[in-house]
């Protein structure tokens, strides 16, 4: 399972070797988001992110324009059939059709990934924003607080907490998952906010705004949030990626949703155990997994060397 | 130092007892009747009832529960699995099994990590590193849900170059598929890592002094830089084994090896409380530890960093 620090960790450090191209136009000023906008511009791989994501969100919400069939109308007599015309994949264990099954999953792992990541994101952006602008003993118990999160690996923690949240046998997990990456991804994102609104915060500007009488929720809001947020949201995205990964383990596991509802991490579990038999229900699954979560991270580190005036 | 290592402990106790209660509120919080889930669905009388809850301080408080159960942890005893068996047992059997699986990954990912990376430093900006940073970025976005069962699939099944699944003894044979997977999730950042690191090395004062010397780029590269190099890798290696420990519970799920990650997992399916508790405590001890010594070794390691 990727964990947010090893990756930012890793590639933080780590110069691309495609930066800048050419002489930057020096007409007019402009604004850090106008300079890594034209800097995205010309990265393939922002462009080769944005059309798979686009390729997946739209396979999430209109199912219907991938495939007619019906991904839980199984019959045994299809069991392990190779794929044909109708059912482009073949049929899986029981008799499913693994393409109207790998097309209808993108749903459930788009709306787990975004949800907890939202979830993470306010927990984290308000947790950072404390800890960096009061300093002082806020920024110590928190600081503690997340120093405890981080001593427990995230996949056990997952593990533990998903069981606790999906004790009701009938739900299909969903909002378990989202709940439990949301409550557990958060502290690298907060420590990201906090160290950014520190740096904020000791810049003339708000000093400025302070001795022009400025009240807090003024120079939180106006001044300090939008000068520290760009990395923030960058995180968000790697992060966007990383959580539908920790989905797909947690089902995978029999510990994230189940049931009824459709996850590539529990066709993948699946799979694994027939694969001997047949493979195409394991490889499917985990080739839309895998391009997934590899598009959303593609995206993220494009947007962060784009946004990191350090590396250009 | 010593004054670091000092706050560094009192720090880790800390923590120690934050993650612990953490789990174990987790676990057995509003456990709905913990006897009647040992019993199954045998009917269970007054007596046995009242001889188990006393045994098992089921009357106490949710605190003096916990303080037994951190009582049982330091001295050593980690109760007993639903099963029957003795969790320490089961711990005995199945950590070396593990221990195996994660040093074969840490030597493999080390070896190929600095070979390649450094390869890709020399000649940066060359087709090589192009390429290697594409693969690591793909392998740092592939899951280990999707690695481990596609490689049992390829290497395992398909083409039959290894065993696809282990016995009770685990063999090294056995061990080097699953380990191969493992390495794949810390290979990518240790090889990023030894390239920026051997990048900002090389334009160092001492590499141009050690070749005006007149030394062979070969000894000036894997004898001057790379020593200088190695330490943010090594701490590096020493980080990883946290997410190595975690991909162990999904690879060894996958590959049928008799370890910790194995146990665990079964133990989750089965709904065995205290045995997921039991492996929990212990993989989170020994998660603090490394990062302790992880911390310890950078400043052994780089006599420029000094804690206070």
């Amino acid at each position: 399972m990727s964990d947010l620090n090893t990756v930012t960790a890793a590639e933080a450090p780590g110069g691309q070797p495609n930066v800048p191209h050419g002489p930057v136009k020096k007409d007019k000023p402009r604004s850090l988001a106008a300079d890594a906008w034209s800097e995205l511009r010309r990265r393939k791989i922002f462009w080769i992110a944005i059309v798979l994501v686009a390729f997946i969100l739209v396979m999430s919400f209109w199912p219907s324009l991938f495939t007619s069939a019906d991904p839980r109308a199984c019959s045994l007599s299809n069991q392990y059939k190779g794929p044909s015309g109708s059912a482009l994949f073949g049929y899986d264990f029981q008799g499913c059709d693994v393409y109207a099954k790998v097309v209808n999953g993108a749903f459930n792992s788009i709306r787990v990934g975004v949800f907890s990541t939202l979830v993470a994101g306010i927990i984290g952006l308000i947790f950072g924003m404390a800890s960096g602008y009061f300093g002082g003993w806020v920024d110590a118990v928190l600081s503690r607080f997340i120093d405890i999160m981080l001593g427990v690996p995230f996949l056990l923690a997952g593990i533990v907490l998903s069981r606790r949240l999906s004790s009701d046998p009938a739900s299909d997990g969903v909002f378990a998952v989202t709940l439990t990456l949301g409550l557990l991804s958060w502290t690298s994102g907060a420590r990201v906010m906090r160290s950014a609104v520190i740096s904020a915060k000791q810049q003339d500007y708000v000093a400025a705004a302070r001795m022009l009488g400025a009240k807090p929720s003024r120079l939180i809001l106006q001044h300090i949030l939008p000068n520290s947020i760009a990395s923030y949201i960058v995180l968000l995205t790697l992060l966007l990626g990383i959580n539908i990964a920790s989905e797909a383990t947690l089902s995978f596991l029999g510990v994230g949703l189940k049931g009824d509802a459709i996850s590539w991490g529990i066709m993948i579990a699946e799979g694994t155990q027939f694969a001997r038999t047949q493979p195409w229900p394991l490889v499917w699954p985990a080739i839309f997994l895998g391009v997934t979560v590899l598009a959303f991270i593609m995206l993220g580190d494009a947007v962060r060397d784009a946004f990191d005036p350090k590396l250009r | 130092m010593f004054r670091y290592i000092v706050r560094r402990l009192l720090q880790m106790v800390l923590t120690f007892f934050g993650a612990t209660f953490l789990v174990y509120a987790l676990i057995f919080a509003n456990q709905n009747d913990p006897i009647q889930a040992l019993a199954g669905e045998r009917p269970i009388t007054e007596s046995q009832r009242l001889a188990l809850t006393q045994r098992y301080h089921l009357d106490e408080g949710f605190f003096m529960q916990y303080w037994y159960y951190i009582k049982g942890l330091l001295t050593g005893d980690f109760g007993t699995s639903l099963t029957g068996r003795k969790i320490g047992d089961m711990m005995v059997d199945a950590w070396p099994v593990t221990a195996r699986l994660a040093l074969i990954a840490i030597v493999i990912a080390a070896v190929f990590s600095v070979t390649f990376g450094v390869y890709s430093a020399i000649r940066r900006g060359g087709l090589f590193d192009n390429l290697s940073l594409v693969v690591t970025l793909v392998l740092l976005a592939m899951p280990i849900v999707v690695i481990a069962p596609l490689f049992q699939l390829i290497f395992g099944i398909q083409l039959g170059w290894f065993p696809p699944t282990a016995t009770r003894d685990a063999t090294f044979w056995q061990l080097l598929l699953p380990a191969i997977v493992l390495a794949c999730i810390v290979i990518a950042p240790e090889m990023r890592v030894t390239r920026t690191s051997v990048v900002e090395n090389l334009r160092a004062d001492y590499v141009r002094t050690a070749r005006a010397k007149g030394l062979t780029r070969m000894r000036v590269i894997w004898v001057h830089v790379l020593r200088n190099s190695l330490i943010p890798v090594i701490t590096l290696i020493g980080v990883d084994l946290g997410s190595l420990l975690a991909g162990a519970i999904v690879t060894e799920h996958v590959f049928n090896i008799p370890g910790v990650g194995f146990n665990l997992a079964r133990a989750i399916n089965t709904e065995d409380g205290p045995l997921v508790v039991g492996f929990v405590s212990i993989l989170v001890i020994l998660f603090l530890f490394i990062n302790l010594l992880v911390d310890l070794l950078y400043a052994a390691l780089d006599p420029r960093i000094r804690y206070e």
